[in-house]
């Protein structure tokens, strides 16, 4: 449900097998004791990279638009997100 | 006559300047190659004969005017990850069919800068997530030396495309051996660069933190200069490095005399290691010693808990980048749905496949409140502990030396029921990427009538160092990449 993955009946237990047998392999990390250790997020070194605050164009709307399935006026459209009170 | 499609990109460069043969006749020998073979081995997703012609005849007015550009004509095929601006992308997947780039992304843009011709789009496994490229939602790509078997994956398109004779160059990524591991299988060179070498800008992401462009060649010389020029840095990708692009061939082609390749014990004897790719690299380890290098004996030893590492770390990034699908601004969409969740869900559902819903579960487990700490933050820790590991390696030796793959090519259809022993077949690869290395694959000999590949890994910035090794090895060995005997 979190991910919005739409799965159907049948799906769960499918998954529910493959994803056991991955999981299992994957808790043999709980072995190691990494309470001194550091976690790594980024993998090289880099600082902070800055430029400079100039406006330039960015994607046009005719552009970013192109490829939506359902375009109107201008604007993304899209099912409603709210119920009818 | 020569055959133009068995050249390798420094041969064809010399023949354009000699003016003995047109880009777009070296365009059109492809071409017709590919309408001869790629039924049978479906590289390549879609063509671009619009970019093509324009190209080649660009490519042709700039050798007139003495351009001395080493890739000017040279015909390249793009990997579906890969946005190139009006050409379909799609990554793959059913959920960005019909998607047309809107830009094109930086490497693909500098290539195109240096006079390469494209002449399509290549096939890969859905998002970049696969070792076989049989989870393309397309159709699978078979490998060029044994059609029954897969061609590795997931840039499975582009090396099967390369091996075929169907281009002189391919662009793959690389998130945990997507390049090395199907060049093996292909028998091709195949590089994946130091994280932020090349600029992911017009990438589809899968795993942001461990993601690179890489080239496919037929030799070591033409994966480097290929390199060279879509590296560097670029204010359109944070994390790529302000590093020089060319700084990749600083003394490239001096051999390895004197050089210390290190052999990790765990690598070497990885478990499930064909005893014919065992062989094939212990020819090239004594290749190496007979050229003057010492060969130490080195060890990773958290190279068992690399594979739960990565397991998590790529699942959990790309259920993040991919939360971006939702058929409201490019792709497939659902067009009955009541209310906005069920069009999120029903587009979901519809657009992607069986191992990318796997990778999102995953990923979202083990990102979700509660089980943070166990599972993503623990595999950071680890990531931690395996970049040590090769650190601790790098002080006994320049270079690291081992298969790429523990096996070569498979059965089309053999693992794709068990999803782990799929997932093996990265295990000799993706330390390289949990550490950020460059990693190089270089044909290393057969196998039961099957290419082998061996991997040289370097520490971090030194492409040069995986390239002079590859190259010693290419030139002391007399293995070359060579193009499959299709008929």
């Amino acid at each position: 449900m979190l991910a919005r993955l739409g799965l159907e009946a049948g799906d769960e237990d499918f998954y529910a097998e493959q994803l056991s047998g991955i999981l299992a392999h994957i808790d043999r990390l709980q072995e190691l004791d990494t309470d001194s250790i550091l976690p790594t997020a980024q993998v090289v070194e880099v600082a902070n990279t800055l430029r400079e605050d100039v406006p330039r164009p960015g994607l046009d709307q005719a552009d970013a638009l192109a490829n939506s399935p359902a375009a109107v006026d201008g604007f993304f459209r899209v099912p409603s997100i709210q119920e009818e009170a | 006559m020569t055959d133009l499609t068995r050249l390798t990109v420094k041969e064809a460069g010399r023949l354009l300047r000699l003016h003995s043969i047109s880009s777009a006749e070296l365009v059109t020998a492809h071409v017709e190659r590919i309408e001869r073979l790629d039924r049978r081995v479906k590289a390549f997703l879609r063509f671009t004969p619009e970019l093509w012609e324009k190209q080649a005849e660009e490519a042709d007015e700039r050798i007139r005017q003495g351009d001395p550009g080493p890739l000017v004509g040279i015909p390249m095929a793009v990997k579906d990850v890969l946005c190139v601006r009006g050409v379909e992308t799609t990554a793959g997947s059913q959920i960005l069919k019909g998607f047309r780039a809107p830009y094109t992304g930086t490497a693909v843009a500098r290539l195109f800068a240096a006079g390469a011709v494209m002449l399509g789009v290549t096939n890969c496994d859905e998002f970049a997530m696969g070792s076989s490229t049989e989870n393309s939602s397309y159709h699978p790509t078979h490998n060029p030396w044994d059609l029954d078997r897969v061609p590795g994956g997931s840039s499975g398109g582009s090396a099967a495309a390369v091996a075929a004779g169907e281009a002189m160059i391919a662009l793959g990524t690389d998130t945990g051996g997507s390049i090395r591991q199907p060049a093996a299988l292909c028998g091709v060179v195949g590089m994946k660069p130091t994280y932020g070498r090349v600029s992911r800008y017009g990438l589809i992401a899968f795993a942001s933190s461990l993601d690179q462009i890489g080239p496919f060649a037929r030799c070591v010389d033409d994966a480097a200069i290929t390199l060279a020029l879509m590296a560097g840095p670029d204010p359109l990708d944070a994390t790529s490095s302000d590093r020089a692009g060319l700084d990749v061939l600083n003394n490239y082609a001096e051999g390895v005399k004197g050089m210390r390749l290190g052999v990790p014990r765990e690598y070497y004897a990885v478990q499930g290691i064909e005893p014919g790719v065992k062989a094939a690299v212990d020819r090239a380890i004594q290749t190496f010693r007979d050229a003057g290098a010492e060969i130490v004996d080195v060890s990773l030893p958290h190279t068992d808990y690399g594979l739960a590492a990565y397991y998590i770390i790529a699942p959990a990034e790309c259920s993040s980048n991919l939360a971006r699908f939702d058929g409201v601004r490019y792709g497939i969409s659902s067009d009955d749905a009541e209310n906005v969740t069920e069009a999120y869900m029903r587009t979901r559902r519809k657009g992607f496949g069986t191992e990318v819903r796997r990778r999102v579960m995953l990923g979202t487990y083990a990102l979700s409140s509660g089980y943070y700490d166990a599972y993503y933050l623990k595999a950071q820790k680890v990531r931690t502990l395996i970049k040590r590991d090769f650190d601790d390696a790098f002080q006994k030796c320049d270079a690291i030396v081992s298969a790429t793959s523990p096996t070569v090519a498979f059965p089309m259809g053999s693992k794709t029921q068990d999803p782990l022993s799929m997932y093996l077949c990265d295990v000799l690869t993706l330390g390289g990427n949990l550490a950020g290395l460059p990693g190089i694959s270089v044909p290393c000999g057969m196998s039961e009538g099957l290419p082998v590949g061996l991997q040289v890994l370097a520490p971090q910035w030194g492409e040069n160092v995986a390239l002079r090794v590859a190259r010693a090895y290419e030139q002391a060995s007399g293995v070359k990449a060579e193009v499959a005997p299709l008929a």
